[in-house]
């Protein structure tokens, strides 16, 4: 079962371990000091055997309240890079979908969490399966 | 392991016609499609690489890059194009969306170099898609 999130945030692509000439040519306009903002699209999805009782993989009211209490409200109106997450790594869509597969996997433990897909643009996405091979 | 989704757009026309087949069978089999004058579509591309993250830059594919290889290689070739007769490889293949996918995938392939491409999805209109993994 997969449910979709928005969620909006800033970042700016920089790595302390590059010169500046490097950071600018690896990143280019994404490098800009003030960084830049997208409206993330957020898709999770959910994976377990269906209660017989109530049908369902999981709450679904208890998901939409983990996510949003715990990704949605972390990281919506932020500046990614002041946040403790990314203070050694960079705010990459792809980083970010490893920290907030983290957050599923170690917090939300009424289903598993078969993966997760980000719309960083309407043509970049990205998805995550705790480095699993992705089923599509 | 991260999976990463570029998309794309191109307006291309084709018919459908195999010079093996008796006239009245390509008009049963190809029906409209088999109009000499050919018709058009608005097609979207789906490029999905694979990769590990990057542990300097964060990214699994620059995607600059990923970008201009897709325009190079798929997007000059075949955008306001006739494919039966301005692309080579359909002169003597039918240029449905499953082999236009598969030659896609081969035009794509040998130009990737940091992440594996993992799949090609190509909608020739918003109800119909095909996809492709390459061989197996």
């Amino acid at each position: 079962m997969t449910r979709r999130y928005w969620f909006s945030a800033s970042h700016r692509l920089h790595s302390e371990s590059m010169s500046p000439e490097e950071n600018r040519k690896t990143y280019g306009k994404c490098n800009n000091p003030h960084g830049h903002g997208h409206n993330y699209a957020l898709e999770v999805t959910v994976s377990g055997p269906v209660d017989p009782r109530t049908g369902m993989i999981c709450d679904l009211a208890d998901l939409d309240r983990f996510v949003d209490e715990k990704i949605v409200q972390r990281f919506g109106h932020e500046n990614l890079n002041t946040l403790a997450e990314f203070r050694d790594v960079v705010p990459t869509t792809e980083n970010l979908c490893i920290e907030i597969y983290r957050i599923l996997e170690q917090g939300f433990h009424q289903s598993g969490i078969e993966k997760i897909r980000m719309e960083e643009t309407m043509l970049n996405s990205f998805e995550y399966a705790g480095g699993r091979e992705i089923r599509h | 392991m991260v999976y990463l989704t570029r998309k794309a757009e191109f307006s291309a026309s084709h018919y459908y016609h195999n010079p093996e087949f008796t006239p009245e069978e390509n008009q049963r089999i190809f029906g409209k499609c088999n109009n000499p004058h050919g018709h058009g579509h608005n097609y979207t591309l789906e490029v999905t690489v694979k990769g590990q993250v990057d542990q300097r830059s964060g990214f699994v594919v620059d995607l600059k890059e990923l970008k201009e290889i897709m325009n190079r290689e798929v997007i000059e070739a075949v955008d306001h194009r006739f494919l039966n007769e301005e692309v080579r490889e359909f002169r003597d293949r039918i240029p449905t969306t499953e082999n236009l996918a598969v030659t896609i995938w081969n035009w794509l392939q040998p130009k990737l170099s940091v992440a594996r491409l993992h799949r090609i999805r190509l909608y020739e209109t918003p109800d119909l898609f095909v996809d492709y993994y390459g061989e197996a």
